[in-house]
C-alpha cells in the first residue's frame, strides 16, 4: 500500500514531465522548424497589416454608425454584411466569427428557435442579393428553396472558413455587379480558391472566403 | 447522399482493417515482451523508469495487487490535475499563461479532473477562454496519456487472465503502463501531431492574435500548443478538445483529409487490440469473431446516421429549405456542421467517436436530426463495446462474450466454457455486475437530474424545449457514465466567462457528473480484473464435441443479440422520451 503510494507519486511526476512538458515541447520544436507557417496559424499580412488567418472564418461586415459613433446592442457593435465581399456562413459565436471564444449554436432539429434562426438567415441572404433599387442580382431572384443549406444553417465552429461552391456561385452575381467585374472573372477566382475533397473523396469541396475576398481586393484595388 | 459519402464510409472500414492487423501484431509483441523495432530507442528509458519507480517489472501481480496499483496511481494523478487546475495562476512564471486566465472553481475543477482521469474528457469548461497552456499541457495532456494507458493495461490484464495457464499473475501494472506510454502512445502521438501540423494545425505558445480583418472589424484568434494535444486526444480515445468546439475548430481539424485521418487514429488501437486478443489467445479466429461483431454494428450505426442527416431536419423543411444534393452543395442537415467535412464526414466522425469512448466532435450533436441523434445514443447504450475506448472496448466486450457463452450454454444445456475454461457462478456474477453498473449509473443520474430543480438548472432553455431538453440531460449522464465525453452541448455545468474570473460552476451538475464518471469507470475495471483473476487460475480442459464454438457466425449473431437486447431492455423507455419522439414527428417545440 505505502509502496504503491510512493511509486504512484514518483510515477505521476515523471510522466507529467515526459508527456506534459517534453512531448509538447518536442512537437513545438519540430513544427516551428518544419512548418512554421502552419504552426503559427497561417497568418495573412496585407501591406504589413495582419488581416486574418487563412483557415479561420471572418465576419466581412461593417459597423453601423449612428451620430458618428458605432451603434451598440448588448455591448456589441451592430454590423451589416458588406456587399462587396463574399459572406461566410452564419456563426453561433458572440460576436460572429469570434475565434477567441468558439461555441456551437446548439440549435435542435425540432425547435422553433432553430426555425426562426434559419428563416432569419434566409431573409438576410436574400436581402443581400438585392441591389439598392430592389432588383435581385441573381437571375430570376432567390427564394428560400434556392438558398444553399450552408448559407442558412449555422456552422459548427462558428468560424467556418469555407462556403459551398453553390453558395459562392450565387454570391458571385452580386460581387460581379458591385465590383464591376465580369461574372467569368469572379467565377475563375472562385475556382482558384476552391479546395477539393480530401484524398478525392473525404469531405466536400470548399471555397476559402478570406482568400477569395483578398484576391478580389487585389484585382479591383480597393477595400 | 452522395457517392463520395458512401465511398468515405466504405474506404474507412477497409483502411482501418488493413492498418489494424499489423498494429495488432505490434501490440502483441509489446505486451508479451518480444522484440520490436523500437526497442533500441526505448529499452534504456524503460530500465531507467523502473529504477526511478523502484519496481521490479518481472514481479507478477495477482488481480488485487494489480487493481490496487492502478487505483492508487489514478487517484494520485487525479489529485495533481485538480491542484494544477485550482492553482493555474501559480504557474504563470512559466510564461505559459499569456492570456492571464484565473484558476478554476472547485466544483468545475472536480468535474474536469474526474473527467480527464477517467478517459471521459467531458468538458464543462471552454478551453480557449479558461485554460492556460500550462494546464492544457502538464495537466490535461498528461491524463490524456495516462487514462488511455490505464484502459489498455486492463484489457491486457484481462486477456492474460483468460489465456493464463498457470498461477494467478495478471502481469505487472507498472511494467504495462510504462511500456504502453513508451512503445505505443508516445511514438504514435508524435507522428500524428506532426501530420496534423503539416496539414494546418497550430503548435505555438503565442499570445492570441489580434487581427485587423479586411473590413477593419477586428478579430481575436486563439493560439496554443493544439496539435500535440489533438494527437493524443484522438489516439487515446480521450476526446477533450483544446478549443471549445473540439474537432470542428479549423486549428484542430483543418480539412477533409485530417478529418479522415483523425477518424482512423481514433479506431486504430481499439481495432488492433481485437486482433491482438486473437493472437494472444492462440486462435486468431476468436479475434475475427469479435471484430466482425463490432464491424456489423458499426456499419449499421454509420449508415443510419448518414441517411438521417442527409435527409435534413424538420426545422429546415419548415423554413422552406431544399435539403437534397444539388450541384455544388451537399444538402442535408448542415446545421452545426462544417462545410469542409460535409454530411458524410460529420456523420461518420460522430459514429466513430461515440462507438469509442472518444467523444470528440466535429459537429454539434445537439443539432442532429432525431434519428441521427438517436445513433450516438444507441452507441452509448451498447456500453462502448463497438470498438469502444482504448482497452475499455475490449474488456467490456469480453464481459459480453462471457455472458453470451453463458446464455448459449444454458440453451444447449451444458456447463458453459470459454477457451477451455469453465464459466461458473462466480464469474457470471462478476460479469453481470460489470455489465450492469454503467447503465444503472447513467439512468440513476439522469433520473436525479431530471427530477430535481438543481438538475434542470443546467438545461439550456433558450434553445432546448420539450424532448430536446430531456435528451440534453439524458445524454449528459449517459455520456459521462460511458466515459465518452461527447455532449448535447446546450447542457451546462459552468457559468463561464472569459478567464474564469467571476465564473461559477453549477455544483449539482459538476458533482453528479463527476461521480457518474468515477463510479462507472472504476467499478467495471474492478469487476473486469476480478473476472481475470478468477479465470487466471482455472485449468484448461480440451474442447469436446459438445463445446460451443465462439469463433463462428452463429456466435457472432448470438453476441450481437445479447448486446442489443441488454442495451434495448435497459434504455428503450428513456430513448423513446427523447430522440425517438423527435425522429418520429415533424412537430416543432
Amino acid at each position: 500500500m505505502k509502496r504503491d503510494v510512493i511509486t504512484s507519486i514518483i510515477g505521476i511526476l515523471v510522466f507529467s514531465i515526459f508527456c506534459g512538458i517534453v512531448y509538447p515541447l518536442f512537437i513545438t520544436g519540430v513544427s516551428q522548424v518544419a512548418f512554421p507557417g502552419n504552426a503559427n496559424g497561417q497568418k495573412i499580412y496585407v501591406h504589413g497589416k495582419l488581416v486574418g488567418s487563412k483557415i479561420i472564418g471572418q465576419n466581412f461586415a461593417d459597423v453601423v454608425m449612428k451620430n458618428g459613433k458605432p451603434e451598440m446592442s448588448d455591448g456589441e457593435p451592430v454590423t451589416v454584411p458588406d456587399p462587396r465581399y463574399f459572406q461566410t456562413r452564419p456563426s453561433g459565436t458572440t460576436p460572429a466569427d469570434n475565434a477567441a471564444a468558439t461555441s456551437f449554436a446548439n440549435y435542435g432539429p425540432n425547435s422553433v428557435v432553430t426555425l426562426k434562426a434559419i428563416e432569419s438567415n434566409i431573409q438576410g441572404y436574400i436581402a443581400l442579393d438585392k441591389a439598392p433599387g430592389g432588383t435581385p442580382y441573381y437571375p430570376g431572384g432567390l427564394t428560400a428553396a434556392k438558398v444553399p443549406v450552408d448559407a442558412a444553417d449555422t456552422s459548427a465552429s462558428g468560424i467556418d472558413p469555407d462556403i459551398s461552391v453553390r453558395n459562392a456561385d450565387i454570391q458571385a452575381y452580386r460581387i460581379a455587379a458591385v465590383r464591376h467585374l465580369s461574372l467569368a472573372t469572379v467565377d475563375r477566382l472562385i475556382s482558384n480558391y476552391t479546395s477539393g475533397r480530401g484524398l478525392g473523396f473525404s469531405g466536400e469541396p470548399a471555397v476559402d472566403v478570406l482568400e477569395l475576398n483578398l484576391a478580389l481586393n487585389r484585382i479591383t484595388g480597393g477595400s | 447522399m452522395t457517392f463520395s459519402g458512401w465511398l468515405t464510409i466504405f474506404l474507412f472500414v477497409i483502411l482501418l482493417t488493413l492498418f489494424a492487423i499489423p498494429v495488432g501484431s505490434y501490440l502483441t509483441r509489446v505486451y508479451t515482451g518480444e522484440r520490436t523495432f523500437l526497442d533500441p530507442l526505448f529499452r534504456v528509458p524503460e530500465r531507467l523508469a523502473y529504477r526511478v519507480l523502484h519496481v521490479d517489472p518481472d514481479k507478477g501481480q495477482d488481480w488485487k495487487q494489480y487493481a490496487r496499483s492502478l487505483i492508487i496511481f489514478s487517484l494520485v494523478g487525479w489529485l495533481l490535475l485538480y491542484l494544477i487546475l485550482r492553482t493555474q495562476t501559480l504557474w504563470d512564471f512559466t510564461g505559459l499563461n499569456p492570456q492571464h486566465f484565473h484558476s478554476g472553481t472547485w466544483n468545475e475543477s472536480f468535474n474536469t479532473a474526474s473527467s480527464f482521469m477517467t478517459n471521459t474528457n467531458w468538458q464543462y469548461y471552454s478551453g480557449e477562454t479558461t485554460m492556460s497552456y500550462f494546464s492544457q499541457m502538464a495537466g490535461l495532456t498528461v491524463q490524456n496519456f495516462l487514462s488511455a494507458g490505464v484502459g489498455i493495461v486492463v484489457a491486457v490484464a484481462l486477456i492474460r487472465g483468460i489465456i493464463g495457464r498457470s498461477g494467478k499473475s495478471l502481469g505487472n501494472f507498472w511494467q504495462d503502463i510504462v511500456r504502453t506510454v513508451l512503445w505505443v502512445l508516445t511514438p504514435m502521438s508524435i507522428v500524428i501531431a506532426i501530420v496534423l501540423v503539416w496539414q494546418g494545425s497550430i503548435q505555438n505558445f503565442s499570445h492570441y492574435l489580434s487581427v485587423d480583418g479586411i473590413t477593419g472589424l477586428g478579430q481575436q484568434i486563439a493560439m496554443g500548443p493544439a496539435a500535440s494535444q489533438e494527437a493524443i486526444k484522438m489516439l487515446g480515445t480521450n476526446g477533450g478538445g483544446f478549443f471549445n468546439v473540439n474537432s470542428a475548430h479549423p486549428f484542430e481539424n483543418p480539412n477533409g483529409f485530417t478529418n479522415f485521418f483523425e477518424m482512423l487514429v481514433v479506431l486504430i488501437i481499439p481495432a488492433a487490440l481485437v486482433f491482438q486478443y486473437g493472437k494472444m489467445s492462440g486462435n486468431r479466429r476468436q479475434g475475427y469473431a469479435i471484430y466482425a461483431t463490432m464491424m456489423v454494428m458499426f456499419l449499421g450505426a454509420a449508415s443510419v446516421a448518414y441517411v438521417a442527416e442527409a435527409h435534413g431536419s424538420p426545422a429546415q423543411h419548415a423554413a422552406g429549405l431544399h435539403t437534397q444534393v444539388v450541384a455544388g452543395s451537399s444538402g442535408g442537415n448542415l446545421e452545426g456542421k462544417e462545410e469542409r467535412f460535409g454530411i458524410a464526414g460529420s456523420a461518420l466522425f460522430d459514429v466513430v467517436t461515440t462507438v469509442t469512448s472518444c467523444g470528440a466532435v466535429n459537429s454539434a450533436i445537439e443539432s442532429y436530426t432525431g434519428i441521427g441523434g438517436a445513433v450516438p445514443f444507441a452507441n452509448l447504450s451498447a456500453s462502448e463495446v463497438i470498438f469502444g475506448g482504448v482497452g475499455t472496448g475490449l474488456y467490456s466486450i469480453l464481459l459480453y462474450v462471457l455472458l453470451a457463452v453463458f446464455i448459449g450454454g444454458l440453451m444447449v444445456g451444458r456447463t458453459p466454457e470459454y477457451l477451455g475454461k469453465k464459466i461458473e457462478a462466480r464469474e457470471i456474477k462478476l460479469v453481470s455486475l460489470g455489465i450492469l453498473i454503467t447503465p444503472l449509473t447513467a439512468l440513476f443520474a439522469t433520473a436525479l437530474a431530471t427530477a430535481s430543480k438543481a438538475g434542470r438548472a443546467s438545461i439550456d432553455t433558450a434553445v432546448a424545449n420539450g424532448p430536446q431538453a430531456f435528451s440534453e440531460t439524458f445524454y449528459a449522464y449517459l455520456s459521462q457514465a460511458n466515459n465518452n465525453g461527447s455532449a448535447f452541448a446546450g447542457y451546462t455545468g459552468y457559468d463561464g466567462t472569459v478567464g474564469n474570473l467571476g465564473a461559477h460552476g453549477i455544483t449539482f451538475a459538476d458533482l453528479l457528473g463527476g461521480f457518474d464518471m468515477l463510479f462507472a469507470r472504476y467499478a467495471p475495471i474492478l469487476f473486469a480484473l476480478a473476472v481475470a483473476g478468477s479465470l487466471a487460475g482455472k485449468r484448461v480442459s480440451p474442447a469436446g464435441l459438445g463445446t460451443m464454438r465462439t469463433d463462428n457466425v452463429t456466435f457472432v449473431v448470438l453476441l450481437i443479440g445479447v448486446i442489443v437486447l441488454i442495451g434495448a431492455l435497459t434504455f428503450f423507455p428513456a430513448l423513446l422520451l427523447g430522440p425517438i419522439v423527435q425522429g418520429l414527428t415533424g412537430h416543432l417545440y
